[in-house]
């Protein structure tokens, strides 16, 4: 294949996977600091009910997973099972606004 | 000659993909190498062998073939060190079509070479200035890491993602490119990088590093494509691939 969208692909799994790492560490040093003596399901929501900052941050946070996860599931599908071509291409696209989706979904229930 | 008594049982893989292996019991000679050994057995026992050498003194790089369940360059490898428990198992190359016992078919391996674009490309115009290229440039140094290729399709059998993907370039062709990529005379460094980053090419590495420690001349070719990876992505950021 002479184009280059593979490699494309490739940049983005590289730079969601990037995007990733510092994200789960934000999100782990946050959860350890907020936490601390415990907190309930209520109190979380009352914390992120209308903070529409922490709303951006796990959107793109589920953004990033679901286009890192549809990506490399794309090449396992492709070397695993060998599973080619648009079928394929269109399988990993489901996979990725299915993430997105319930991703957003769940970001949604915490900030809205 | 202190070891001419003992002897081993080499089992040679016969046939074409659905041969089989046939066992032929030789004496262990000091110093011998799995392609002497081979030679022996071709000239004393069975002249039907099929194998494939030239040099014998490791620079052609055609007498490779799997030697215990490892690809090795024949030619270089001593028997006695390559031995287990008094056996050796030779098969041919993995990953490669199977012409007739030890001899693979070693065209897809070449016919990548030219697909990942492994011949210098000097450009069509007249040379009317000279490139200098010092010793400690660091391009050159680069290029200098990956050279020194014999073509033996060592690292090509021991990849895994040759072996799950045909159209995967492989080590030996990314690292010929990257050589070139590193060479300023040559005139098509985009369209190589181009050659090289499509399904098949260096972004599909796992970097599991198997070429590497299988490469008879400790060649380094999962940094090679390291390097294609990063030139590429490059490329892209800055809109030119």
């Amino acid at each position: 294949m002479k184009n280059s969208f593979a490699i494309k692909l490739w940049l983005v799994q590289r730079l969601s996977g990037m995007l990733l790492g510092l994200f789960v560490i934000i999100h782990l040093m946050t959860m350890i600091i907020a936490i601390q003596g415990g907190v309930t399901a209520g109190e979380i929501l009352e914390r992120t009910s209308g903070n529409f900052l922490l709303g951006a941050f796990y959107s793109v946070f589920a953004i990033a997973a679901a286009v890192h996860g549809s990506i490399g599931l794309r090449t396992v599908a492709q070397e695993v099972i060998g599973w080619r071509g648009r079928s394929m291409n269109l399988a990993a696209v489901c996979f990725c606004a299915l993430l997105c989706a319930m991703g957003l979904f769940a970001v949604s229930g915490l900030v809205l | 000659m202190e070891n001419q008594q003992e002897s081993v049982t080499v089992f040679v893989w016969r046939g074409g993909e659905g041969g089989g292996f046939e066992s032929y019991t030789v004496p262990l000679v000091a110093e011998q190498t799995i392609l002497d050994l081979l030679t022996s057995i071709q000239r004393n026992i069975d002249p039907s062998l099929s194998y494939r050498f030239a040099c014998r003194v490791g620079m052609c790089g055609s007498c490779a073939m799997q030697v215990n369940g490892k690809p090795r360059w024949t030619c270089r490898t001593l028997v006695r060190k390559a031995v287990h428990n008094n056996e050796l198992r030779l098969e041919p190359l993995p990953n490669l079509p199977v012409v007739k016992d030890l001899v693979v078919d070693m065209e897809t391996f070449f016919d990548k070479w030219q697909d990942a674009k492994g011949r210098f490309e000097p450009g069509d115009s007249v040379v009317r200035e000279f490139s200098p290229i010092k010793p400690d440039d660091p391009e050159r140094m680069l290029a200098d890491e990956a050279i020194e290729c014999i073509n033996c399709g060592c690292c090509y059998a021991a990849c895994d993602v040759v072996a799950s993907s045909d159209d995967y370039l492989g080590p030996a062709a990314l690292n010929r490119a990257w050589s070139l990529i590193n060479d300023v005379r040559d005139d098509i460094h985009t369209e190589r990088l181009r050659a090289v980053s499509g399904d098949g090419g260096c972004q599909n590495c796992h970097t599991n590093s198997q070429c590497v420690a299988r490469c008879p001349l400790q060649l380094n070719p999962t940094k090679s494509i390291a390097g294609l990876k990063k030139k590429a992505a490059l490329a892209i950021l800055k809109g030119k691939l």
